[in-house]
């Protein structure tokens, strides 16, 4: 994935999980890093369905657990 | 037998657009009226917030709950009182409008983008929720949603918790935020606003309320509790009722037969007679038809001269269920401050309504026992006593 898009995933993060830019790193979990509960999570998918005209499954969603993982879905998802 | 309980006000709150915080409030109600919409431009909720996320999450009203009862919190400073033994109390006319509202645009461009937040945004309990969670205050958590009396019953409710033992302290009050555009329009499709955009409560040209927004916010305490920590007593809560018209959906029963009883109800809790009470701050919408029916239930219950009577609606507007407890603080300020504040716009007496003693000019006041009168559609009627403090 470009920086471009990591970038604009990690703005989004930033805007929808109110945590320090500096804390977004590739390895960063949801929950024990980022301190996202599941709600939190809906929120940011909702964020990155936006940004980067996709639509993700809740199914996809069940192995995500990292900001890193996150990223290659989108990348997956948009051929970056 | 142990005396009964008696609970004193030791903080108050408010935001509205006649002024954000009680002392500018109270010179607001002083002042020349604002002009509509009744909206409160000026309001941070930023710093009453962990994050901008958790801002996001809390509809305007919840935000304005939140508000207000920092305010009063700060005022009363350290309750000295075991988190259990503190409830909430804060009520609204409609909860989260505007989240509803712009949600339900979301739901029609793409129902994916809908809030997973928008129910806990929008349910009217979001306001007391936010305070209890926000101070960890674990006792009963409540929400009165009747209309234009939650306010008022909010408070009554709180009252009624600290007198019956289950808790020391409450946060009761009201918050509104319904200025939205679909419900400002039902507003004025129902010719229940002012056509002309001024407030005139009880004055002969009255045509309607101002819909306003905004939220008070009163910390109550149990009088002994209050005294061993040394709190400032603002006023006294010595009397409440409520009760119902069964009559109609938005119209008061003629003759104001509802809130005669709930005075009289009132003055009874209280174990005060109608001659001891020195000033009522009415419900006095400005809309023909409550004030009509509140001033031929005041003389009825008062008889004629009956106590000075004021509505704060002609500043305030009527935000609703955040009016009665907007009212009560108003109360408290005229207790501490030893001053009425004008019954604004009010000029020309209606030869058809009772003769009520209407307070029209600002004037110095030597505090007594109050009594503040909420009706809601559906109609819901409230009133508290109130008593400075001894």
């Amino acid at each position: 994935m470009s920086d471009a898009n990591f970038d604009r995933m990690k703005n989004c993060a930033v805007e929808m999980l109110s945590v320090d830019p500096e804390k977004i790193t590739m390895e960063a979990r949801f929950i024990e890093d980022l301190g996202a509960d599941s709600l939190d999570i809906v929120e940011f998918v909702q964020a990155l369905e936006e940004e980067f005209s996709v639509e993700i499954d809740e199914d996809e969603l069940e192995d995500i657990t990292t900001f890193g993982q996150a990223v290659d879905l989108i990348a997956a998802k948009t051929q970056g | 037998m142990t005396a009964p309980r008696r609970a004193v006000i030791t903080g108050i709150g408010v935001i509205s657009a006649a002024g954000i915080g009680s002392e500018a409030f109270f010179r607001g109600l002083r002042s020349e009226p604002p002009a509509p919409p009744l909206v409160v431009d000026d309001f941070d909720p930023s710093p009453f917030f962990e994050s901008p996320k958790e801002v996001r999450r809390h509809d305007r009203f919840a935000q304005f709950a939140l508000a207000a009862a920092a305010e009063a919190l700060e005022q009363a400073g350290d309750l000295l009182c075991d988190p259990d033994r503190v409830g909430v109390h804060i009520g609204t006319g409609v909860g989260g409008l505007s989240s509803i509202e712009s949600q339900v645009l979301v739901n029609e461009k793409n129902p994916r983008r809908v809030s997973p937040f928008l129910v806990p945004m929008m349910m009217p309990n979001a306001g007391s929720a936010a305070v209890s969670m926000r101070y960890g205050f674990t006792g009963p958590c409540e929400t009165s949603t009747t209309a234009c009396a939650a306010g008022t019953q909010s408070i009554g409710s709180a009252f009624n918790t600290i007198r019956s033992g289950r808790c020391d302290v409450m946060v009761a009050g009201g918050s509104e935020a319904s200025n939205t555009p679909t419900g400002t329009q039902s507003f004025i499709n129902m010719t229940a606003t002012s056509s002309v955009g001024i407030s005139r409560p009880f004055d002969l040209e009255r045509d309607g309320f101002l819909h306003a927004e905004g939220s008070a916010v009163i910390v109550m305490e149990e009088r002994e509790h209050a005294l061993e920590r040394g709190a400032s007593i603002l006023a006294e809560v010595i009397g409440y009722a409520t009760n119902a018209d069964a009559h109609h959906i938005t119209a008061p029963s003629p003759g104001g037969v509802g809130a005669t009883a709930c005075m009289e109800l009132a003055l009874a809790d209280a174990g005060i007679a109608a001659s001891e009470v020195a000033y009522i701050n009415a419900h006095g919408t400005s809309t023909p038809l409550n004030d009509a029916n509140e001033a031929e239930a005041i003389v009825k219950v008062f008889g004629t001269p009956g106590p000075a009577v004021v509505s704060t609606k002609g500043v305030t507007g009527h935000p609703l269920g955040a009016a009665g407890a907007m009212e009560a603080v108003a109360v408290s300020l005229s207790m501490q401050h030893r001053l009425l504040p004008p019954t604004a716009n009010y000029r020309t007496p209606d030869p058809d309504m009772a003769p009520i003693h209407v307070v029209a000019e600002e004037r110095s006041w030597e505090p007594g026992i109050s009594l503040s009168n909420s009706f809601g559609f559906g109609g819901h009627n409230a009133t508290l006593v109130f008593a400075p403090p001894s």
